[in-house]
């Protein structure tokens, strides 16, 4: 098991209390394997990426712990964790384009990152070249400011800054979200290869284009106001989603085929509900077409079937 | 690269331009006359007076229609001539200014410089450190609203007038002469401290607050927050932020340096320190035109200069102006 999640609640301390972003959410990531991370904005799907990667307020670090190759993540100790950081964790982040330094060359930041955490660019430097050219990069941007490249050659750039030491756990938070469909297919695509040539160990996938995750996740976690609320295997979830927001999320996919000027696509009335303090019991039961009484308790993440979690009490009810 | 310095070259002629003949007209524009102004000292019989003001005028060209003066004028600048001082006759004015310019720079250059690197090093530090940001900034802010004059009248009653350690006024004491001699200069020094202090002060103040406040926006940056992701070390996360906060402080000097060179005059008038600023004011009172126009001229010359020398500073340290400049259309 190269991650596992348990109980992880991250809050955000504002002045009128504490808002449950990530409140309880368990789940594990295998070696090899792609996590595809989906929900609506606000969901909390970016507060987790965040939380493993930089956890400063107003986050909060709530309880619960994340292990990571069987080791204990430090997530309140902003400084024990920078040993963890780029090295065994790393992020590329949602804003991709911007994340380089405007005044000095790529190369050159590069070589000053990572001397700074003890590593030497001169044994990288071929490696490097290598995965360069796995981005369609040319060697000669490391001579140049990120300026003088395309949104999208930064965001490849990036990619390669973030897996260059092999990290166990690679976050990519909505990196497709800015870019348009043709470019996001061949973006998800060498995340993949990344995966398969064994650069990074697990990848977790985050994003609200749940159609992404058909083409590259192995597994799809669906979270929503801050639960998870499904885990399956991507075929499963999306052939036989149990829980009532997962299905609404995937039917309010469009069709290929459908003309959509006939029948309007449809949609999930309602609205997430504030996560400063939040009411009792299932977060989606007020949009929720099926709800019951027991709804107004919380109902747990359990297993309904093999590598099948839900958390609804229409579907843990069913087992016993 | 060529093209980018021609049209700075050329915006730079025409501000010239502009500003000389605007200081040109500005003294012309003042209610009196110097020539009487001049023999008004003298005390002359009226009938006398006529005639000396008569061949004053036409000795200084000012018998001239508007027009014809100001070709002279600029014929004459051509050839390097600003006249003659009227207050200070027969002194030729361009050796006024020559003998006030050690005094002015000796001043002004310290204080801007040294101002502006400790304001910008100090501010980068305290940034963000919150007990310290806590104490030194309402200091700054301080520090930033007072009028250089005022602080200039403070220290000088402080520290001339109550403690006694320093001079209020000159440059150098009355009893001796300029020379290289070390009593000299430590005699210099001394006049030169609190005239360079008031300066030094109200300057630091902005150029800490606004590098503080840039230190703090480039913190919050993306790229800042990736390295902080990475595990990069505070070290570097701030010598990054450092450099890229220092581009607008170097725009703010250029913008900066019209203000201080007034705010100069205010001080060198308090402390009766011979530089450009308190020769402006001599020149003003005795309605010297020929005088004012030098020193206008110099502080014009001066700033331009400086702000040339600040944009080709700015072209080499950041890589977004120089790469732009093949395709510069804006």
């Amino acid at each position: 098991m190269a991650v596992s999640v348990k109980n992880l609640k991250i809050y955000y301390q504002t002045l009128r209390g504490q808002v449950q972003a990530v409140d309880n959410v368990s789940f594990d990531i295998k070696d090899h394997e792609i996590l595809g991370m989906a929900g609506e904005s606000g969901c909390g799907k970016s507060t987790f990426s965040n939380s493993l990667v930089l956890l400063k307020p107003p986050m909060k670090f709530m309880g619960g712990r994340v292990e990571l190759d069987g080791e204990s993540l430090p997530l309140a100790d902003f400084r024990k964790m920078n040993e963890f950081r780029y090295k065994k964790i790393s992020l590329i982040p949602q804003y991709a384009m911007n994340a380089l330094n405007p005044t000095r060359k790529i190369g050159r930041m590069i070589a000053e990152l990572l001397a700074s955490r003890g590593v030497s660019f001169s044994k990288i430097s071929r490696e490097l070249d290598r995965r360069l050219k796995l981005v369609n990069l040319n060697r000669s941007v490391m001579k140049m400011y990120p300026f003088e490249l395309s949104g999208g050659m930064r965001q490849r750039a990036v990619m390669v800054i973030a897996t260059l030491l092999d990290p166990s756990l690679l976050l990519a938070d909505e990196i497709t979200s800015a870019l348009d469909v043709s470019t996001q297919k061949a973006v998800a695509k060498m995340l993949v290869q990344f995966r398969d040539m064994d650069l990074v160990k697990s990848l977790v996938f985050v994003t609200h284009d749940i159609s992404i995750l058909y083409q590259i996740a192995d597994r799809v976690l669906i979270m929503y106001a801050g639960k998870a609320v499904e885990i399956a295997p991507t075929k499963k979830i999306t052939k036989e989603p149990l829980h009532p927001y997962t299905r609404l999320l995937i039917s309010s996919l469009p069709d290929v085929g459908v003309k959509y000027s006939e029948r309007r696509l449809a949609g999930i009335k309602g609205r997430p509900p504030g996560l400063l303090n939040p009411f009792p019991g299932c977060r989606f039961k007020e949009r929720c077409p099926v709800r019951f009484e027991k709804c107004d308790k919380e109902p747990p993440l359990a297993e309904v079937s093999e590598n099948h979690q839900v958390a609804c009490w229409r579907e843990v009810g069913n087992n016993g | 690269m060529g093209r980018y310095f021609r049209r700075k070259l050329l915006i730079y002629l025409l501000t010239f331009f502009a500003a000389v003949s605007i200081n040109w007209m500005i003294p012309r524009l003042m209610p009196g006359d110097p020539i009487r102004a001049l023999i008004g000292r003298a005390a002359l019989r009226a009938e006398a007076a006529d005639k000396v003001a008569e061949y004053f005028s036409r000795i200084y060209g000012l018998d001239q229609p508007a027009w014809r003066q100001y070709v002279n004028f600029w014929t004459s600048l051509f050839k390097g001539d600003l006249g003659i001082s009227i207050y200070l006759s027969p002194k030729p004015v361009t050796q006024v200014i020559r003998d006030s310019i050690p005094f002015d720079l000796g001043l002004l250059i310290p204080a801007i410089l040294c101002s502006w690197i400790v304001g910008n090093k100090f501010g980068a530090f305290a940034a963000r450190r919150k007990r310290l940001d806590g104490i030194v900034l309402p200091i700054w802010y301080v520090f930033t609203a007072t009028p250089y004059m005022w602080l200039a009248i403070l220290l000088a009653y402080v520290f001339g007038v109550l403690l006694g350690i320093f001079p209020i006024a000159g440059a150098y004491s009355f009893a001796i002469s300029p020379s290289l001699s070390i009593s000299f200069i430590l005699n210099y020094l001394k006049h030169w401290f609190l005239p360079f202090l008031s300066l030094f002060i109200v300057q630091l103040g902005g150029w800490a607050i606004g590098m503080r406040n840039m230190i703090i926006y480039e913190l919050e940056a993306d790229y800042s927050r990736y390295m902080e992701s990475l595990g990069a070390p505070r070290k570097l996360i701030r010598r990054y932020a450092f450099r890229n906060a220092m581009l607008p402080q170097i725009t703010g000097l250029a913008l900066q340096l019209g203000v201080i060179v007034a705010g100069a005059v205010g001080t060198q008038v308090v402390f009766s320190y011979p530089g450009i600023g308190y020769l402006l004011l001599q020149a003003v009172m005795y309605k010297d035109y020929f005088l004012i126009q030098g020193c206008f001229l110099f502080i014009v010359i001066g700033v331009l200069i400086a702000n040339f020398v600040i944009d080709v500073i700015y072209v080499i340290v950041d890589p977004r102006v120089r790469h732009g400049m093949g395709g510069e259309t804006a």
